[in-house]
């Protein structure tokens, strides 16, 4: 498909789904109510840590307006020794992260659930529920969880032959790093910690959930896959699936937060219990305290290169914070770390470090930031010691198509040379900075990128327009990227097209709205399932004119007689087809499932300007921008969308983002005051390089796009800091305690 | 204890709705009344989710007691478009200023508010009236270029 051809790809259509965002109509999962509903509410924990020695829940179910209590007792038994993985989470972690069975493991763990007429009396018969705790140590920082007296959270967890708060590690090995270590004329080793940061979705966990008496079960909730509601609902309250029917609400911002369950079926025995409908909206500070947030680390990097800029070896270790439970993303820090270069010896070793706080979810290139924060660190410095500029150090080392991963492929071809071509050609890079302490800062990333299992559903209207039905909740945009190419491929009017997102009871399975996945994965099931429809539609008009269904052509909407029977009959549009279906077959659509490969890893790069404020210590971004590479910009303005809100979130996570605990084990800032998300006054215009290099892979040439413009953020702000200050600070986020502590250390030094 | 008895106008319709002492604006929207186009993302202020204008000034209605609306003039996100979308609806769409769409109905609210006092705003009078409504899709570029846009249709129309 050229450019030429394209009338609706690459077109910033208005989404299908605006009107009703723009009106305040569209339904999220708050927005929902049932006859006869009821309000639930959590009992958490107020220890850190603690042995469960007895719940009793008597003098809660005794108040009037309780209609039902539940605790673990109530939900499906996950034994610690059998693992019962689903995705990348595992029942017998997801059992204990809804409702704390043996053990309390971070102040605010659901502990306990009561549904009541009211939001009020549940808070009330929370109050009154009585738990006999025995309080442990706890472990809140990952330094205090692997020291050799550490708390340990789980017995059955065992490292090295012993009881450790080490629950897993990774390791990616390429060559041999000391022969490459022996190599180079230069060498940087660098330690750095990141603080956890939460995803920060607007919209807090709600859902409402009414379970017959026969067990069929309704669940209306925004997240991130509705089979993933369904399959973890069916797991943790043993309802089979074909009774559960999980609704995507509208979701308001997910970024890999939602890709879990907390609520759903937590709400699903209370409604079970009481007979009712049940209602749970989670706060602000109960999302903060209790959920998410990803991953803070501590990570050493080391890497030689030679004179010339040859990277000759990279080492990288890196420590996760897994929450409570274990699964930190090891992978995405030490796969994607040193993955942007094409280096002969790479050493990356992740270790997933259990301790007392919440447990980590997902969020955008899970662990990918943490790693490229450390490599793009160390480069920073190699480029300066050997006197290179720091986008051509990493030009000379690109991977490329044909180059081996450490993480194991060997990529197709990739576009990660172009970014860097852009931001060396750029106006940005090009214009030089004047202002007393600006700088500065440079960094790449690189994201997997996943394909995996998409359903589609493309059916014809009586009147001649078009549905199409996908699995995937829409969080960006993608309706919008779905109905460009739909119309693109039938030849139709944009305005022809709508695209909803099926619940589980009608649609096909389909995969979680994460990996960078959705209109990779759906485009190819619409594209399949448009290319059926296209052969019903051909063989409609062949009926109609009694002619062979391989002499009619689909063009520009229409049915065309052709060969010899070219311009015998005239030419039938969809409407007059659509209108003859029953006459001619019956109803006219087709559906795809598949388990879509080829989704190819994403590269970016990044550039940043900074000022520091050195009396106040704040770091101010002057100006921003993210070359990358897309793939195919299906929908320009949403393709800038996820580039723009990946840049913010990174630069949150490094300028102020950052979970602070108390002596007392509790997060001290569970708010949106206390949790400094970057708001409007504190950026700039974030500019978008958008390169296209279309994935061969893809029918319409398609690669994730929505992850990987978070990974580079971190260390671009960082070396633009070093940049302005030349101090290099190793420990997120730059905020301005870290900043002047930096700076007046340095002047002190310098005086001295 | 018994209910207050609250009249108000919202979004130009006489309204009556019993509270209790302590509900929050928000909740008498949201949980009584059926406009549920007003948002709680953290109900502390923070956020702006759930901006709505009383007697036309901004506020968060998660900050305001119900019964405070008593007497008063309320418009929500349900009452911005006439018989067509205000012409911030309309440019949000067209330069798609909004992803997932849940600070949506605030941010339409707050600039609204914005352009009511301020036809003319530069782009950091557009960012330092917005900062009070937290957006974490967008980075809020195509969210300020629309409001500037529109300022300067506005503008333009009233010529």
């Amino acid at each position: 498909m050229n450019d030429q051809s394209n009338k609706w790809i690459g077109k910033r259509t208005v989404r299908p789904d605006g009107a009703d965002k723009v009106t305040g109509r569209a339904a999220y999962a708050a927005d929902a109510s049932m006859p006869g509903m009821i309000w639930g509410k959590v009992l958490r924990s107020p220890h850190p840590h603690a042995v469960i020695k007895s719940i009793d829940t008597s003098k809660a179910e005794a108040l009037p307006g309780v209609k039902a209590v539940a605790t673990a007792a109530d939900f499906v038994d996950f034994p610690t020794d059998t693992p019962v993985p689903l995705g990348i989470q595992d029942m017998r972690w997801m059992s204990r992260n809804i409702l704390a069975k043996e053990k309390v493991l971070f102040h605010g763990h659901p502990i306990a659930a009561v549904a009541a007429m009211s939001e009020e009396i549940a808070a009330e018969a929370c109050a009154l529920i009585e738990v006999e705790y025995d309080v442990l140590p706890f472990a809140i920082e990952i330094d205090d969880a692997i020291a050799k007296d550490a708390p340990i959270l789980h017995d059955f967890i065992q490292f090295e032959g012993k009881p450790s708060n080490i629950a897993g590690t990774l390791e990616h090995t390429l060559g041999d790093v000391d022969a490459g270590f022996a190599e180079a004329d230069v060498i940087v080793e660098r330690s750095f910690t990141t603080k956890p940061v939460h995803q920060g979705y607007i919209e807090t966990h709600a859902c409402v959930v009414s379970v017959a008496p026969d067990d069929r079960t309704t669940i209306w909730s925004s997240s991130q896959g509705q089979f993933m509601v369904r399959a973890m609902t069916t797991f943790l309250t043993g309802i089979p699936q074909s009774k559960i029917n999980a609704i995507p609400a509208e979701i308001g911002g997910g970024f890999g937060g939602k890709t879990i369950v907390y609520l759903e079926p937590v709400a699903t025995i209370l409604s079970k219990k009481s007979g009712r409908p049940v209602k749970m909206v989670m706060n602000r500070e109960e999302v903060m305290r209790a959920t998410g947030p990803t991953s803070g680390s501590k990570s050493t990097v080391k890497i030689g290169a030679k004179k010339d800029g040859t990277i000759v070896a990279g080492e990288g270790t890196f420590y996760l914070q897994a929450g409570c439970l274990p699964g930190s993303p090891i992978r995405g820090a030490a796969g994607c770390a040193f993955a942007p270069y094409d280096i002969k010896n790479v050493h990356s070793f992740g270790y997933d470090v259990v301790s007392n706080r919440s447990k980590v979810a997902a969020y955008r290139a899970p662990g990918a930031p943490i790693g490229a924060f450390a490599v793009e660190s160390v480069l920073d410095e190699v480029a300066e010691k050997i006197g290179m500029d720091p986008l051509k150090l990493r030009l000379k080392n690109a991977a490329k198509e044909g180059t081996k991963a450490a993480h194991g492929p060997t990529f197709p071809r990739i576009g990660y040379v172009e970014t860097l071509e852009a931001a060396l050609n750029s106006d940005h890079y090009k214009t030089p900075l004047t202002g007393k302490f600006q700088g500065r800062g440079v960094a790449s990333g690189f994201w997997f990128n996943a394909g995996g299992e998409s359903s589609a559903q493309v059916n014809i209207t009586e009147d001649g327009n078009v549905v199409v039905t996908t699995g995937h909740p829409d969080i960006g945009g993608s309706r919008a990227s779905i109905a460009n190419i739909t119309a693109e491929l039938l030849g139709i009017d944009y305005d022809q097209v709508s695209v909803q997102i099926g619940d589980t009871a009608s649609v096909g399975y389909s995969n979680l709205t994460g990996g960078s996945r959705v209109l990779f994965a759906s485009a190819m099931v619409v594209t399949e399932s448009a290319a059926e429809v296209i052969e019903q539609l051909k063989g409609r008009a062949a009926k109609i004119w009694g002619i062979d269904p391989s002499q009619v052509v689909w063009e520009g909407g229409e049915a065309r007689p052709m060969g010899e029977h070219s311009g015998n009959f005239p030419s039938m549009t969809l409407g007059e087809l659509a209108a003859k279906a029953n006459a001619t077959g019956g109803p006219i659509g087709a559906g795809s499932q598949s388990n879509t490969v080829g989704a190819e890893g994403g590269f970016a790069t990044h550039v940043c300007d900074v000022e520091v404020d050195v009396d106040l210590g704040i770091v101010r971004v002057l100006r921003y921008t993210c070359f990358q590479d897309v793939g195919r910009a299906i929908h320009p303005s949403y393709v800038e969308g996820q580039l723009q809100g990946g840049m913010a979130q990174g630069i949150g996570w490094a300028i102020n983002e950052e979970y602070i605990y108390n002596k007392k084990g509790q997060v001290d800032n569970p708010g949106f005051l206390d949790y400094r998300m970057p708001v409007c006054s504190d950026l700039p215009m974030l500019d978008c390089g958008i390169i296209e290099i279309p994935n061969p892979k893809h029918p319409q040439g398609v690669r994730g796009v929505g992850e990987v413009p978070l990974v580079p953020g971190p260390a671009a702000v960082r070396n633009a800091v070093f940049d302005a200050l030349g101090i290099r600070i190793d420990d997120l986020p730059l905020s301005p305690p870290t900043v002047l502590a930096a700076f007046d250390a340095n002047s002190r030094q310098a005086a001295e | 204890m018994a209910k207050i008895h609250v009249s108000t106008t919202i979004n130009g319709e006489p309204t009556e709705f019993l509270c209790d002492a302590g509900d929050s604006m928000l909740d008498a929207l949201r949980d009584t009344l059926g406009l549920t186009g007003s948002k709680e993302g953290c109900g502390t202020g923070d956020c702006g989710a759930c901006s709505v204008t009383l007697d036309g000034r901004l506020v968060c209605s998660c900050l305001m007691l119900a019964a405070e609306a008593d007497g008063h003039k309320v418009e929500t996100i349900e009452g911005m478009a006439s018989d067509h979308l205000h012409p911030l609806q309309q440019k949000f769409l067209e330069s798609a200023a909004l992803q997932c769409g849940i600070c949506t109905p605030g941010m339409l609210i707050a600039a609204k508010s914005l352009l009511e006092r301020n036809p003319d705003p530069t782009e950091t009078e557009v960012r330092f009236w917005l900062a009070g409504n937290l957006c974490r899709c967008t980075g809020y570029d195509k969210i300020v270029r629309a409001v500037m846009e529109t300022a300067a249709d506005m503008r333009e129309a009233a010529r």
